[in-house]
């Protein structure tokens, strides 16, 4: 049935296929190549903040002082979050773009195939370089990955380090999502109207018109601190005239939209995953795409949210107040359309359904939080305390990582042909969700009780809470190895999948062979198989 | 700088009530304000009267907050309701977008489970085929709007009670450094500096092998506490010396960034006497954990008494910088002063850390030239952590400071620096020309059998280099 999009009827011609060793990495321009090494970074970049956040919980299990000296305790929160954000979400959202929508889209790879392979590349070396600060003299960056001044001014040499790989990072995204959009809309098999496409490649679209908008803003500010702290410029510096605040208003106008880079790519991968479990049709395509939308144009005039302590006028605290209140309409209707999709259906609980219903769940809670973090007059409560750290927590963990682990399971017989093990599977979904609320829910109770964040060490009210929330970070970090071992064993063998995987899978990737051929759709799929196959 | 106000007994039960106290006798108090265990009887009477969604979302609190609180967390819940009317407002509003948020909470994943329990495959359920329906999707727009509406107006009042700032009738300025606080009552022209309590600093360092538990409020207790009157409208003004702080008390609802080169405000009206206690709620640096806020709030006299008292104190003994101080005078305080400020960094042997903090025990700046030793802790170093201390430390801290870290820590300079001295320094008078045109009115600065003629000779030495 999949004939037209394999090409395995075709002659064989030597460049059609992976050069050997080494090389095929680091030469290739094939987007499945390109997304498995994105997908392998990620992974990597996974346990390597994961570890850092196990530092942090390790010394915050009890107060005192045991195990670090708190400038690493500092510099540990600063490189966890930028680890995180900028090593495992982003890229692994930008390795399952590049596997799968050139697959949704009917398109034979990504638009700009040696681009796509320099976008990747850069993203190493970029890490590499940040990693090393830890071990140079003056120590890794500690003012918080939000790096405001003058604070992070204050680091050793290193931080021009640090400027630097984030400018690689920067360029890296940029390149990536010029790929993507290019690729959507020039690449899109005739057929395959706008309104057709999954809701991962909308989803995906609008993320990289984010990036594109944002990236350059925020490395125009890194930039105004490297020249600050070396060539004696002084935007941020009072004495100098300039104003240390107008760092964080340039910070969150890219910061705030980026938030959204991180979900906006999860909400894609959890609508195409419901409506199979559940065999029915998304609820509301349209509204999801305009929601969507809406959000994404929201996500620019919310950012002094996180500032409402900084010292605005009134009348712009009130406005940043309902902005933000306003961007919990468009994701109310998201929730809903998304158990409205689940009502009425006919549900099983694969994995991939698991995580993206804990995801549902969970990020709600993260977005019930994130609606009382708006009143800002409480939020002058929450702000800096732990009951912000609980939010994002909740939004990013059980929320954009879910998403990630669900869309792993979800596509992974389709990108090595065999089946994973859906006991494991399950026992890493149950042991993951238990200990993630065992480790992000007790910070809501600490932080309204007045624990600040990013704090080494703590007065003795808060001792059993913080002691519970290190237990569960123990088993969530320790969890994620039950799913190294899932995707390795999968890799290596198991029961081979369809070419459907799954019964109510509804997609272009899933007319494709499984394992899906290292080329797909050199010819564009038939109409009438796109028709068929959209929600 | 001891300030020992009288407090009232109510204080002292307020006191005595906060902290890990509190989580073993069930007092359940934060920062001196009744809290969430001693609420929590009040809020499940008043919803189990009620019927329907409160049942429900209460049983839900319940659930999660009876159990903590026989455990013992009951100081460790929930948002102090506070000692301002501000802060019981903020309070108000926070819990009622909670439950509101709960309510929706659990229609919504009601809804889910329900689903999930009744529209499964392994139940025979047959997928039903809708895919859009215009009413629906327009209610469950226009329905969150219309409670957002509900919300912001009652935010926004709060918010503007916040900032308006009239009717003041004092003003606090606070200053933030790294990592302590400075607090100037501008109309009394007194001012002081406000640290981790000396004890704390040195329990909190690694290894100190110190049983917290001894501390009533670890790290939650300063050597010089805020004092303010009650009943009075207290505008607090915020800038930074360095980096940017925020000076947050919980119980008054105020949190304001302290920033470099600019002034922020806010204000607090504080209804009951009592201790309240805050942290920097700021990232700033190492010791940011460690930058602890407490405001005592006391009767109208007793603040007169507490600023007279302030007034007066640089008359005594302990504050007179003319006189000649003795060696063991000056150690002993100098460790003091060590202890609070330099231990972080340079630890409690003088060792510092390894290719982070350089250690004094054994130093070229330690066991150097004197003056360049003070002027080392005066100006700090650039381009590294140590920053300046000319105006943190006063003229008979750093003398002390300076004496100390000579002849402890393992160094044995004999040497001694007088209080005399710095303020020449601070004059900009190069010492060594300073004892020269002033050698006739030059008090004996030897004291016992220390090395005095060492001490003058070394530093005109330095005189004549410079």
């Amino acid at each position: 049935m999949s004939g037209y999009g394999a090409h395995a009827d075709h002659d064989e011609h030597d460049h059609h296929g992976p050069a050997p060793g080494l090389k095929r990495w680091l030469y290739t321009t094939n987007h499945k190549d390109i997304g498995t090494l994105y997908l392998w970074f990620s992974l990597s970049m996974f346990f390597i903040g994961g570890a850092m956040a196990l530092i942090i919980r390790a010394e915050l299990f009890s107060p005192g002082i045991q195990i670090v000296d708190p400038m690493f305790f500092n510099s540990m929160t600063t490189m966890h979050a930028i680890v995180m954000i900028f090593g495992l979400v982003m890229p692994a959202f930008v390795g399952l773009a590049n596997w799968m929508i050139p697959m949704m889209i009917g398109a034979p790879d990504m638009a700009l195939p040696r681009l796509n392979n320099w976008s990747f590349w850069i993203m190493p070396f970029a890490f590499t370089i940040l990693l090393s600060t830890l071990f140079m003299d003056s120590g890794g960056p500690a003012g918080g990955w939000t790096l405001y001044p003058p604070l992070t001014l204050q680091m050793g040499d290193s931080f021009a380090f640090v400027i630097f790989a984030i400018h690689f990072m920067g360029i890296s995204s940029v390149m990536g999502s010029i790929n993507i959009v290019a690729t959507i809309f020039n690449m899109r098999a005739p057929g395959m109207t706008l309104m057709k496409m999954p809701l991962f490649v909308w989803t995906w679209l609008i993320t990289a018109f984010l990036l594109i908008a944002t990236i350059p803003v925020f490395a125009g500010a890194v930039t105004m601190l490297l020249t600050d702290r070396y060539f004696g410029t002084s935007f941020f510096s009072a004495a100098g005239g300039g104003d240390p605040v107008m760092f964080q208003h340039i910070f969150w106008f890219f910061g705030h939209p980026e938030v959204y880079i991180l979900i906006l790519p999860a909400f894609g991968i959890i609508s195409s995953i419901i409506p199979t479990f559940a065999r029915k049709p998304l609820f509301g395509y349209d509204s999801m795409v305009y929601a969507t939308a809406s959000i994404a144009f929201l996500s620019f005039i919310v950012w002094a949210h996180h500032m409402f302590t900084t010292g605005m006028p009134l009348a712009a605290e009130l406005f940043f107040m309902f902005s933000t209140m306003m961007i919990s309409v468009p994701t109310g209707v998201k929730v809903f359309n998304w158990v409205a999709t689940m009502w009425k259906g006919s549900m099983t609980f694969e994995t991939p359904m698991l995580f993206a219903i804990g995801f549902v769940i969970m990020f709600t809670i993260g977005g019930l939080s994130g609606l009382m973090l708006a009143i800002t007059p409480a939020d002058i409560q929450y702000h800096d305390t732990y009951f912000v750290v609980a939010h994002f927590h909740y939004v990013l963990v059980p929320g954009a990582v879910y998403s990630l682990l669900a869309a792993t399971y979800y596509w992974i017989p389709k990108w090595t042909g065999n089946m994973y093990d859906e006991k494991l599977g399950k026992i890493h979904f149950w042991t993951s969700t238990v200990f993630v609320n065992v480790l992000f829910f007790p910070m809501h109770f600490v932080g309204l009780a007045g624990m600040p964040r990013r704090i080494p060490d703590y007065s003795l009210q808060f001792a059993d809470w913080n002691a519970i929330a290190s237990i569960g970070a123990f088993g969530f970090g320790f969890s994620q190895l039950i799913f190294l071992w899932v995707v390795i064993k999968c890799i290596r063998g198991g029961k081979k999948a369809t070419d459907e995987v799954w019964e109510g899978s509804v997609g272009l990737e899933w007319t494709v062979p499984s394992p899906a051929p290292y080329h797909t759709f050199e010819e564009a799929p038939p109409v009438a198989v796109i028709n068929k196959n959209h929600f | 700088m001891k300030t020992d106000t009288p407090r009232s007994d109510r204080l002292a039960t307020l006191e005595d009530s906060s902290g890990l106290n509190a989580a073993v006798n069930g007092s359940g108090s934060l920062n001196g304000c009744q809290l969430s265990r001693s609420r929590l009887p009040r809020f499940f009477s008043k919803s189990v009267s009620k019927s329907g969604y409160r049942l429900f979302a209460s049983t839900l609190i319940a659930l999660l907050l009876v159990p903590a609180a026989y455990a013992g967390y009951g100081d460790a819940l929930n948002m102090p309701v506070g000692v301002t009317s501000v802060s019981r407002e903020v309070y108000g509003l926070h819990m009622l977008i909670f439950k509101v948020c709960v309510v929706i909470g659990v229609a919504v994943f009601g809804v889910m489970i329900y689903s999930m329990v009744m529209h499964r495959k392994s139940k025979g359920a047959k997928p039903a085929t809708f895919h859009e329906s215009t009413t629906v999707e327009i209610i469950w727009t226009v329905t969150p709007f219309i409670i957002l509406l509900f919300m912001a107006w009652p935010a926004a009042k709060v918010l503007i009670k916040m900032e308006d700032f009239s009717g003041s009738e004092m003003t606090v300025k606070i200053t933030a450094y790294q990592w302590r606080w400075h607090y100037d009552y501008i109309d009394e022209g007194v001012e002081y500096y406000s640290q981790l309590d000396a004890e704390h600093n040195v329990a909190r360092q690694k290894g100190a092998g110190i049983e917290l538990e001894r501390f009533d409020n670890y790290i939650k207790e300063v050597d010089n506490p805020l004092v303010l009157p009650v009943g009075k409208k207290i505008r607090f003004l915020h800038t930074a010396a360095d980096v940017i702080h925020a000076w947050w008390v919980p119980a008054l609802a105020v949190k304001k960034d302290s920033i470099p080169g600019f002034i922020n405000e806010n204000w607090a009206l504080i209804e009951e006497p009592g201790t309240y206690r805050g942290k920097c709620a700021e990232l700033c640096g190492r010791d940011h954990g460690f930058m602890p806020i407490v405001v005592k709030a006391v009767p109208q006299e007793e603040y007169d008494a507490f600023i007279q008292g302030k007034l007066s104190e640089g008359q005594t003994a302990d504050f007179d910088t003319t006189r000649q101080w003795g060696k063991s005078e000056l150690m002993a305080r100098g460790e003091e002063v060590y202890g609070r400020n330099c231990i972080g960094c340079h630890q409690a042997e003088g060792q510092g850390i390894a290719g982070m903090f350089p250690a004094i025990a054994g130093s070229d700046v330690a066991t150097g030239d004197i003056v360049r030793h003070l002027q080392t802790v005066m100006n700090g170093v650039e381009g590294t952590p140590m920053q300046s201390y000319s105006d943190v430390l006063s003229d008979i801290d750093l003398a002390s400071v300076i004496t100390f870290q000579r002849n402890a820590l393992g160094n044995e300079m004999g040497d001694v620096l007088q209080p005399y001295y710095v303020d020449r320094i601070r004059k900009g008078l190069d010492l060594g020309s300073a004892v020269a045109a002033t050698e006739p009115d030059v008090p004996d600065f030897g004291i016992g059998n220390q090395t005095d003629s060492n001490f003058l000779g070394g530093a005109a030495a330095t005189g004549a280099t410079q």
